[in-house]
């Protein structure tokens, strides 16, 4: 606490006097007409575990099903509407809400030293939305399901039975959750800076939210109006992607891929806003190249605007199209990539100390290294023709989406858990839940990259026996990763069963949420708080603001 | 375990050399860079652990000459394997005039073809070895794709459109056809076969393959479509003459142009206000419900084999 600031009040472990946000009021009333950020976050987060768990339950069907090459525990229809939900519900209701809704919520105003977010309602409002399109999502559970895949290509998902109709307005709902975040987020970051704060002294997880919401706020019509557009293909017939009716099954693709080819940067950018948080402490040292990350950050946001068409280079489009878009795709990995290089050279030199959240990042900085080399594979033109659409595909989109953002979402939840809830996990099972997962994840994937590079399709029901001994080691994979998500979550739920308030800042953490009591108050600050350092400054004296050399 | 995995299917296309070589280059480069970012984590997490709590490091200055190095350099990299990548994919973007070209009708689940010479096929694709086949492909009902993991090719069948697709088998054998874009319950069932066989092998087959080429069929329906009504060859007619018309490029009311391609060919038929030849009026009707895309192939050959004949030699002679 000594180097946390507050103009009025000292803050830190008093605040326990006035009872926390978690206790102060009581009631389940309470906390469903909540406008604090911190309970918003935290009711993200137990919806968002419920449906990494259903999710997660859809893709042990596909593994335990891929045992054998034809029939194992369930038929064609089914499958395809296991993999269909899989899909929906971890990218809708999982990977995209996961740390903005979450950890960005819980964190993001505590960082900047501001009461709450801009708009508390709307924030409430998001997660209503958020669980009306969740409702909706499972809804198509009781029409037959929906059996497109969560990319609704046309002309199939116009012509199929089912719930696609319903499936696609929970997208819809979900779409404006998201904006209400990203809105929220732009202008807490923009209005609701502690004074003194200026943009080069925010923690960069505030800037990886910011590039993040605007992504949110720019690109999630496009999804809202093409889905609309879908529904009414199916329900009036009126002609915009189907071909017998004059219109173009292309067309769909391009507009769907330009929500969502961003929408993998809404995946990861949070990803990598938590990392420059957990690097830094857990090495203790000023974090590497501050501007550089930055700047990157919100180059992402903006190139990965115009990268969408390199889902479709086999899908009957202009060649040179094709060139342009494969050559914007190559460019940005170099953001992605200085990152990296900036998130290493930090540990260069540090005082690295390997705890859960830390151990997590490593496994995020391997598993996003491999995601994006593999990319490249599938960024060049003449490979991709190769390797579009088979398991190559999957096995990369699993490490860039899966194994960056909920490998990310782990380490920061493991960092700010003891922010969240006042209490401590056990350190010896969280690192070796982190083993587990991170063992886990690549024996899931890796063998997914040599079927997709031998020519193995993906959503393929039946396989060519030649491919089952991989298969076979995918399933041993997700067995292992499954365990180790359960033994992570039994040992997160059992730090409830210790005292709360003991650790208020575990971590040495010198930014301003670790200046007040962990869990905050409801007001989260006694007073307004001043950062009178850098949020990287590790030294016992650390230099004023202003005075201290960013680096970047 | 002595079992032996490979990571490439087996070469069999002309393209599929220079395919592996981007992909070995690639894996160089993936396997390079996973190594050094590995290594330096790894090293740096044991070398810098923490040895004491007091142990605060300084903070280090880092110009922007560094982030300029590792800017530039994977740039430079990135660029050329895109440069590279992108040649190969140019270079075999436009098949070879003299290919052979083949038709494709794909459909829930189901792969159709039909050669020139009149053979057709469902699942199977026979092709020569050492010249270049050209596919020319639709689709009835959703997007289909046309793969096979041996030729390092691929490509989605749209309906209501011709795509292409090219090759050049070089090895005699068997492969493998998958349909990879997602099309329902049996997906995963679309799948067949391509035989690659030697030229005279090849000849042999076609021969024993019924008689009554695709052009052949395509004339016949041409008459019993009632076509030459009014498409007639003296361009008297109430549409366009279409003797010599195909690969032209042609003037449409309101002043655009399109080259007659075999796409145009079925749009007219299927959809024929859509493209108006300029000087006509739109009355001809849509031939969607009454011809199948099988049907539809057959005319286009019919029409592509229409030259124009020298001169003084083909007075009063009908198709």
């Amino acid at each position: 606490m000594a180097d946390a600031h507050t103009l009025t009040g000292t803050g830190g472990a008093t605040a326990h006097a006035h009872g926390d946000y978690l206790d102060d009021p009581k009631g389940i009333k309470s906390w469903l007409t909540t406008v604090d950020h911190k309970r918003i976050g935290i009711m993200y987060l137990w919806s968002i575990t419920f449906f990494m768990i259903v999710g997660g339950l859809f893709a042990m069907l596909i593994r335990i099903e891929h045992l054998t090459p034809a029939k194992t525990i369930m038929d064609a229809e089914m499958y395809n509407r296991v993999f269909t939900l899989h899909g929906a519900i971890m990218v809708f209701l999982v990977i995209i809400p996961a740390i903005p809704g979450s950890l960005g919520n819980f964190a993001l105003p505590l960082l900047l030293g501001a009461k709450d977010v801009a708009f508390p309602r709307i924030n409430l409002m998001s997660l209503y939305l958020y669980w009306i399109g969740a409702l909706m999502a499972l809804g198509t559970l009781f029409m037959g399901g929906v059996d497109t895949g969560w990319t609704f290509y046309t002309p199939y998902s116009t012509t199929t039975g089912g719930g696609v109709t319903l499936m696609v307005f929970a997208a819809f709902v979900l779409g404006f959750s998201s904006i209400f975040t990203g809105v929220n987020f732009i202008a807490t970051v923009h209005k609701l800076r502690a004074p003194g704060m200026g943009w080069f002294e925010m923690p960069l997880f505030c800037w990886g939210m910011y590039s993040t919401a605007l992504i949110q706020i720019l690109a999630t019509p496009v999804l809202g109006i093409t889905l609309l557009l879908l529904a009414m293909e199916r329900l009036f017939h009126i002609g915009i992607f189907d071909a017998q009716l004059g219109g173009d099954p292309v067309l769909f693709q391009h507009f769907f891929w330009f929500y969502s080819h961003p929408a993998v940067y809404i995946m990861i950018l949070p990803a990598m806003a938590v990392m420059s948080e957990v690097i830094p402490v857990f090495s203790k040292k000023t974090i590497f190249g501050y501007k550089a990350i930055a700047f990157s950050s919100v180059a992402i946001a903006l190139v990965g605007f115009f990268v969408w068409a390199h889902h479709m280079f086999v899908a009957g489009m202009s060649v040179y199209a094709g060139a342009i878009f494969s050559f914007l795709t190559f460019f940005i990995a170099i953001p992605s990539a200085i990152k990296v290089f900036n998130w290493i050279a930090t540990m260069w030199q540090g005082s690295i100390e390997l705890k859960t959240p830390m151990l997590y990042a490593i496994s995020f900085l391997l598993l996003f290294t491999i995601g994006g080399l593999t990319g490249m594979f599938l960024a060049s033109l003449s490979t991709d023709v190769h390797l579009h659409d088979t398991y190559f595909v999957v096995a990369h989109f699993h490490y860039v989406m899966a194994g960056s953002n909920l490998i990310a979402l782990l380490a920061g939840l493991h960092y700010w858990w003891p922010k969240m809830f006042g209490r401590m996990y056990d350190e010896s099972l969280g690192r070796i839940g982190a083993v587990l997962v991170f063992i886990g994840f690549n024996a899931t994937f890796l063998p997914q990259f040599v079927m997709g590079s031998r020519g193995m399709p993906r959503r393929y029901f039946n396989y060519l026996p030649q491919f089952q001994a991989l298969h076979v080691a995918s399933t041993i994979g997700a067995v292992i990763l499954a365990v180790g998500l359960f033994l992570t979550l039994a040992n997160l739920l059992a730090s409830f069963r210790r005292p709360k308030g003991m650790v208020d800042n575990p971590w040495g953490g010198k930014t301003l949420e670790w200046a007040t009591s962990s869990p905050p108050t409801t007001h989260n600050f006694e007073g307004q708080p001043v950062p009178l350092h850098g949020p990287y400054d590790y030294r016992p004296v650390p230099a004023p603001i202003g005075s201290e050399v960013h680096t970047g | 375990m002595g079992l032996k995995i490979p990571l490439i299917p087996e070469q069999a296309s002309s393209i599929s050399i220079e395919v592996d070589q981007m992909l070995y280059v690639l894996l160089a480069a993936s396997v390079l860079f996973a190594a050094l970012i590995f290594g330096a984590i790894c090293y740096f997490a044991i070398r810098y652990r923490r040895r004491s709590e007091l142990d605060i490091p300084e903070p280090v200055k880092s110009g922007w000459a560094l982030q300029i190095i590792w800017i530039v350099i994977p740039l430079g990299l990135t660029m050329a394997m895109f440069g590279w990548s992108a040649s190969i994919f140019l270079n075999h973007s436009q098949p070879p005039r003299d290919a052979t070209q083949i038709f494709v009708v794909a459909k829930q689940w189901m792969w159709k073809s039909q050669h020139m010479e009149g053979v057709r096929e469902i699942d199977e694709l026979h092709i020569p070895v050492g010249s270049s086949v050209k596919l020319t492909m639709t689709s009835e009902d959703v997007i289909h794709s046309f793969s096979v993991p041996a030729f390092r090719t691929k490509q989605d069948i749209v309906p209501g459109r011709y795509t292409n697709l090219w090759f050049t088998a070089t090895k005699p054998g068997k492969y493998r056809l998958f349909c990879t874009e997602y099309c329902g319950a049996n997906h995963s069932g679309m799948n067949g076969w391509v035989y690659a066989m030697e030229p005279k092998d090849y000849a042999l087959w076609l021969a024993g393959g019924p008689k009554g080429s695709l052009v052949a069929e395509g004339a016949k329906l041409f008459q019993d479509l009632a076509c030459i009504k009014c498409h007639r060859d003296d361009g008297g007619g109430r549409c366009p003459a279409l003797r010599g018309l195909f690969g032209q490029t042609i003037l449409l009311t309101g002043g655009a142009t399109v080259e007659a391609d075999e796409a145009y060919i079925r749009e007219s038929i299927l959809d024929p206000a859509a493209k108006v030849v300029d000087g006509y009026q739109p009355l001809m009707p849509t031939f969607r419900d009454r011809v199948s895309e099988e049907e539809v192939v057959e005319l286009v050959a019919y029409i592509k084999s229409l030259v124009r004949k020298p001169q003084g030699d083909a007075a009063g002679q009908k198709p």
